[in-house]
């Protein structure tokens, strides 16, 4: 006799008359390829786990973002966020495409360099620049956004130095109707203190303020509130062309627009309620249209858009290692991908998919990483099938943050491929080895 | 392991738990298996069963019988062994 084909025994609670949050999927899609590229294929070769960038994604993603915004408005300048992903090959598509770089320390100041940026196109943010630093800033004419009086005073200092005029923006923080108010970095609107900035550096005449900045926050869902901000940077703008008839060149509106993840807790989806390029781009430009500044004049708009520009264009491929029941009788499911490699797992509920097409039925799981610590969860509960042991899933929009914010911590990082415009695969970056861990340290003479 | 004595196992793929007025879907595999435990089989003797029915090896068997254990105890389908 033949034997029937054998599938998972399953139960499953009926809910009479109550849909859960989303009438809860009854079915996962598998994600089998990204860009033609086999998940299994790609993990054979070069191991699991395993981050993927899409060169195609981001020129696309890039070009969406230009296209909102220069309709728009006559002058927009994009300079990528370096510490959203600063692996060189991603730096590089983003500036292949016309992006400038916006860097937050010498670190990444130099990465820039490295990468073939002109120095007058890099945006020097953050608290934290040495004196080393600016200097080497002043020197090659970039573009310093000054964050607090004390650095306003040493790049006074470093100017007499060197003879030359620093050209310098000043970071203004604001309330734009969104709290918390990100009021730690720069000079305030309300307070003043933005302007008195603005006269101390206009009177002393050893600086040229060419810019004015502001980074409202990160994964921003309220386009009016840069409509406020961009109007508040303009209205200052303005006031300078007045007081010092003097045209500003710039207006950046720094980072911050939502990618389509979902956070914890939201009620909704990313991809439902996330705002487009579009109304973001709405929102900043009439800001600064609706101003007083003289439209003849317009600064040029700078975006510093880093997670919505390159979250989509990432994934990370895993397996799983074990499944087990909890003693509460909910499933989990234990992979090798854990919060050492994600990051975003903390305020993301990301999306994974089987690679694979497995059985319809779904179980809230909780999907652990590997790393025996209590913190180690990718997804509480989940909507997931079974998956086995050496099955592979993959995680969605991982491009922002991850692959800066990882820790070398219990296991190594992995290797990170690019698939090219062709969707061939590139180590961009190889997974790390005991001898890059080991060499940085230094045994005393005790203990050898 | 034991059912709770009152659960009512439909041949339909419904299972119904008046204690708590819940009621389950099941695929034919599990209701196959709660028929056996209702009737007092082994683990054991279930994993023969099964296994000569289906396609499937004990091992394999096993893993997805404990698993499906696990859900029934979640559910609290299954007496308490004091
Ligand atoms: C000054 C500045 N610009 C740009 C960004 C990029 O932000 P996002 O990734 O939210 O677009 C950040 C991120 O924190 C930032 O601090």
């Amino acid at each position: 006799m033949e034997k029937k084909q054998f599938e998972r025994p399953y139960i499953k609670k009926l809910q009479a008359g109550m849909p859960s949050k989303f009438g809860m999927k009854s079915r996962v899609e598998p994600l089998t390829h990204i860009e033609d590229n086999g998940v299994g294929d790609l993990i054979k070769e070069f191991g699991s786990p395993l981050f993927v960038i899409s060169e195609n994604t981001i020129r696309d993603t890039y070009k969406k973002a230009l296209h909102a915004f220069s309709i728009r408005y006559p002058k927009v300048q994009f300079a990528w966020s370096y510490k959203t992903n600063y692996l060189d090959a991603v730096c590089r598509v983003f500036h292949q495409e016309g992006s400038w770089a916006e860097v937050v320390s010498g670190f990444e100041y130099d990465k820039a360099l490295g990468n073939g940026v002109k120095g007058s196109q890099i945006i020097f943010n953050g608290p934290d620049k040495t004196d080393e630093d600016l200097k080497k800033a002043v020197e090659n004419d970039s573009l310093i956004h000054i964050d607090h009086f004390d650095e306003m005073y040493s790049i006074l200092a470093l100017s007499e130095k060197s003879g030359k005029k620093p050209k310098v923006a000043i970071r203004v923080n604001m309330d734009t109707g969104v709290y918390p108010m990100w009021d730690r970095f720069g000079f305030n609107y309300e307070n003043g203190d933005a302007w008195d900035a603005i006269n101390r550096m206009m009177i002393n005449e050893k600086l040229e303020l060419v810019g004015l900045h502001s980074h409202i926050g990160t994964y921003m869902m309220s386009t009016n509130s840069y409509k406020v901000a961009a109007g508040k940077l303009a209205d200052l703008a303005h006031g300078i062309e007045k007081k010092y008839g003097v045209h500003i060149k710039y207006i950046d509106i720094g980072g911050g627009f939502a990618s389509k993840n979902t956070l914890k807790g939201a009620y909704y989806p990313g991809t439902d309620t996330t705002p487009s390029f579009g109304e973001y781009a709405e929102a900043i430009s009439s800001g600064i249209l609706n101003s007083e500044l003289d439209p003849r004049n317009l600064p040029t708009l700078i975006l510093e858009t880093g997670r919505a520009l390159i979250d989509d264009a990432g994934w990370l491929l895993g397996t799983v290692i074990a499944n087990k029941r909890l003693s509460s009788g909910n499933r989990a499911t234990i992979v090798d991908v854990g919060v050492n490699l994600m990051f975003t797992s903390f305020w993301y509920e990301h999306e994974i998919f089987p690679a694979a097409p497995v059985s319809e039925h779904l179980e809230e799981t909780t999907l652990y990483g590997p790393l025996c610590m209590n913190i180690d969860v990718l997804r509480e509960a989940i909507a997931f099938p079974l998956l086995k042991k050496g099955d592979h899933f993959v995680i969605r929009r991982v491009g922002a943050y991850n692959m800066t914010q990882w820790m070398q911590f219990i296991t190594l990082r992995p290797n990170v491929v690019l698939l090219d415009t062709e969707g061939k695969p590139h180590v961009i970056r190889k997974k790390e080895t005991m001898q890059n861990i080991t060499e940085q340290e230094v045994l005393p003479g005790h203990l050898t | 392991m034991q059912i709770k004595k009152n659960i009512a196992v439909s041949e339909t793929g419904f299972v119904f738990d008046p204690t708590s007025g819940e009621s389950y879907s099941i695929n034919s595999e599990g209701q196959e298996i709660m028929v056996l435990l209702k009737d007092g089989k082994t683990a054991e003797e279930i994993s023969e069963t099964m296994c000569a029915e289906y396609e499937i090896d004990k091992a394999g068997f096993e893993k997805y019988f404990y698993d499906f254990i696990g859900m029934l105890r979640q559910f609290q389908l299954i007496e308490t062994e004091d």
